[in-house]
């Protein structure tokens, strides 16, 4: 009768493990992720007329503006390839970071209701997240292809190199990237709202540090001295890696490769130790 | 055999009071730096009693203190207390929404929790997507929904609707198919907070009813938290009391409703607060005495009922009304005396008066019961009035003169009466 006594399943207590990732726990609620993805997918352009163009429209007229902008006023120079294409490239990597670093930062707060009532594995919501920004991303990169396809029977000097075999990859570790960063934002965000303003205007900002809008080899003809900037900027590793693979231009070292690779993966280790000890109590902070 | 299913030990949950500030930041990091000393939080160590109405002694608050029961395999345990006594905050960290400042809970199973029921719809999606998805944060597989998809649809009785958007519900209809979601789950442990005050009576009875084939046919635990008495009567089969985060009775549910409804009774001497002495007339202490002109704390039904009602009052009035009230737990009126109906001219001096009210054998049966007094003039104009303050309890008496101590009877009133044979 006794010997039942050990047999417990799990305890809750105020103890706090460092890492406390449950990867049978997450297997188990696998379900509930893919109905938030679908969720977030089906719902997002309800009861809008042009539905899920809307995915298609932002990419192409904010390349668009970039192109008349940044290429045509402020000349700035894009090589061999078309500006458009190169915009084009560049935005649709920066948005499914920006998409994926808005909205799980946020995650503590938008569902505060529902983390307040029931319990489950409360990382589910960002890996939502950044997997059904993923299929935003995957409808983005069709319209990529076509204009890519348009301007190559137009003559356009871009070709693929064989490393885009490694270009899911690439938008992996920019979506974990997003992830950690989120996370550790989320949790955060919880007692001191003040990130929240901090995020909206410093992702605008990030942006124009990440070579979205322009070859990383110009900042450094350019701007020797504050080059270092965007050189250290992990994202504008990724932006840049990402048009190589894609355009066939850009440049890239080992060096910038292992550095950007290991500042994503701490950023993340980082990001799930401060969203463990979040989870446990943010609904009382919130 | 005690099969011992959750074993909950000096759980406590420290809130703070007050607005998140600067000074959270600097609590913080004081926190912070007795943690990585490997010292315990300062701040656990300071926290008031959890009592609303009190003014606060500290930034912190208890909202659980040393909350310690065991729940068998198959018990439902209701959890009853005011509002603020600390269920909700019992049930959140039972079902793992927060964690409990100090203590532990150990479980045997699942612990699923139906906390506020439609957590999670999706205005936007359908009824039957809505169906997936609530299973699904509430811990359950699309496969085992999916198994149970017409089940959840019958019982929740809205198949008409079904493909439509839940916004277009109405607030009943989310309510039922929320709960007919919950109700398909199959955790070891429910968690019920509440659930059955929203819906229509037949729905509530069929919720009742499904709460009872859980534990009842399945032998599952249920620990069901409510207001709603009759139905914490009707399910439970042990109860624990809470007040001001404190167990203040564990056991059977009849002792631990009766343990409930005293909280806050109040008896034989009242004292009024000081503030009311600008007033021109004001009722300044009311006392219970029996023949005796003792003072007394429980009326037993049948007993002769003296109540002796202070009033100071500023000037001479020569003629004012006195009303009396007596209500029931719930606060319906049972009976309206007034010096009015039997004519009784009643005037005030200056200083110091006393009115006295008979009640020859008292009517009613065992309960606690509020008394309302209101005094105004013959014009109409107010002077004062105590409502709900003032409460007694009254026990089982010999009514009849039978002998019997304990009159039992189905109605709420006992009545002096005779039977025979003619």
């Amino acid at each position: 009768m006794n010997n039942s006594e050990d047999n417990w399943l799990y305890t809750i207590s105020s103890k706090k493990k460092l890492i406390d990732f449950n990867f049978k726990e997450i297997w188990r609620y696998r379900d509930l992720l893919i109905l938030f993805v679908k969720r977030d997918i089906v719902t997002l352009y309800k009861q809008t007329i042009l539905g899920p163009l809307w995915y298609l429209i932002q990419p192409l007229f904010t390349a668009l503006t970039f192109t008349i902008i940044f290429n045509k006023v402020a000349n700035i120079e894009t090589g061999e390839i078309p500006p458009f294409l190169f915009n084009l490239a560049g935005v649709s990597i920066w948005n499914y970071f920006n998409s994926c670093l808005t909205a799980t930062s946020d995650t503590f707060k938008s569902n505060a209701a529902i983390f307040g009532k029931v319990y489950f594995p409360r990382i589910i919501v960002p890996l939502s997240i950044i997997i059904s920004n993923l299929v935003k991303f995957g409808i983005q990169i069709i319209i990529f292809i076509v204009f890519y396809v348009i301007y190559y029977l137009q003559g356009a000097d871009v070709h693929l190199d064989l490393s885009i075999v490694l270009f899911p990859i690439l938008i992996l570790l920019m979506g974990l990237f997003g992830l950690g960063l989120g996370m550790i934002i989320s949790s955060l965000v919880t007692k001191y709202r003040d990130l929240k303003f901090l995020v909206s205007f410093g992702v605008q900002l990030l942006m124009y540090l990440s070579a979205v809008m322009y070859p990383l080899a110009l900042v450094r003809e350019k701007m020797p001295k504050m080059a270092w900037l965007v050189e250290y900027n992990p994202l504008a590793y990724i932006v840049e890696t990402a048009r190589f693979m894609l355009l066939g231009q850009g440049t890239i070292t080992v060096f910038g490769i292992i550095y950007t690779i290991s500042i994503i993966f701490m950023t993340l280790f980082f990001g799930i130790i401060i969203f463990n000890r979040t989870e446990k109590t943010f609904i009382d902070t919130v | 055999m005690s099969n011992i299913i959750l074993s909950v030990s000096n759980i406590s949950k420290q809130y703070r009071l007050g607005l998140v500030g600067t000074g959270t930041l600097s609590h913080d990091l004081n926190r912070w730096w007795y943690a990585i000393r490997g010292k315990e939080d300062p701040f656990l160590k300071v926290g008031g009693v959890n009592d609303r109405s009190q003014k606060a002694t500290s930034d912190y608050v208890w909202a659980l203190k040393n909350i310690d029961f065991k729940v068998e395999q198959g018990e439902v345990l209701g959890i009853i207390g005011k509002n603020g006594a600390g269920k909700s905050t019992l049930l959140k960290i039972l079902s793992r929404v927060t964690s409990p400042s100090t203590g532990e809970i150990k479980t045997k199973g699942k612990i699923a929790s139906l906390l506020e029921v439609g957590t999670g719809f999706h205005p936007e999606l359908t009824g039957l997507e809505n169906i997936y998805l609530n299973g699904a944060i509430l811990g359950m597989t699309k496969a085992e929904i999916k198994s149970k998809e017409d089940e959840i649809i019958e019982f929740s009785g809205c198949k008409m609707y079904i493909d439509t958007p839940v916004k277009r519900y109405s607030s009943g209809m989310r309510v039922r198919l929320a709960f007919a979601v919950a109700a398909f789950l199959e955790p070891d442990i429910l968690v019920i907070d509440e659930v059955l005050a929203v819906g229509d009576a037949e729905f509530q009875k069929k919720a009742i009813g499904k709460m009872q084939d859980i534990s009842k046919g399945d032998g599952r635990t249920v620990l069901f938290v409510s207001h709603n008495m009759v139905a914490v009567q009707n399910l439970c089969s042990r109860c624990i009391v809470l007040e001001n985060g404190e167990i203040i009775k564990d056991g059977d549910t009849q002792e631990a409703i009766n343990t409930y409804l005293s909280i806050g009774a109040i008896t034989s001497n009242f004292k009024r607060v000081v503030d009311h002495e600008v007033k021109n007339v004001y009722i300044h202490d009311i006392q219970l005495l029996n023949d005796k002109n003792e003072m007394f704390n429980i009326i037993k039904s049948g007993d002769d009922f003296n109540l002796v009602i202070g009033v100071k009052s500023k000037k001479q009035v020569d003629n004012i009304i006195v009303e009396l009230g007596v209500d029931g737990s719930n606060g319906e009126r049972l009976v309206y005396l007034s010096n009015q109906l039997i004519e009784r001219v009643i005037g005030l001096l200056p200083g110091e008066n006393k009115i006295k009210l008979q009640i020859k054998k008292f009517p009613f049966l065992p309960g606690d019961y509020a008394l309302a007094i209101n005094l105004k003039e013959t014009n109409g104009a107010k002077l004062d009035n105590v409502k709900n303050e003032f409460r007694f309890r009254v026990e089982g008496g010999d009514f009849f003169n039978t002998g019997k101590l304990n009159v039992k009877s189905r109605g709420k009133y006992l009545l002096e009466h005779d039977i025979f044979k003619i």
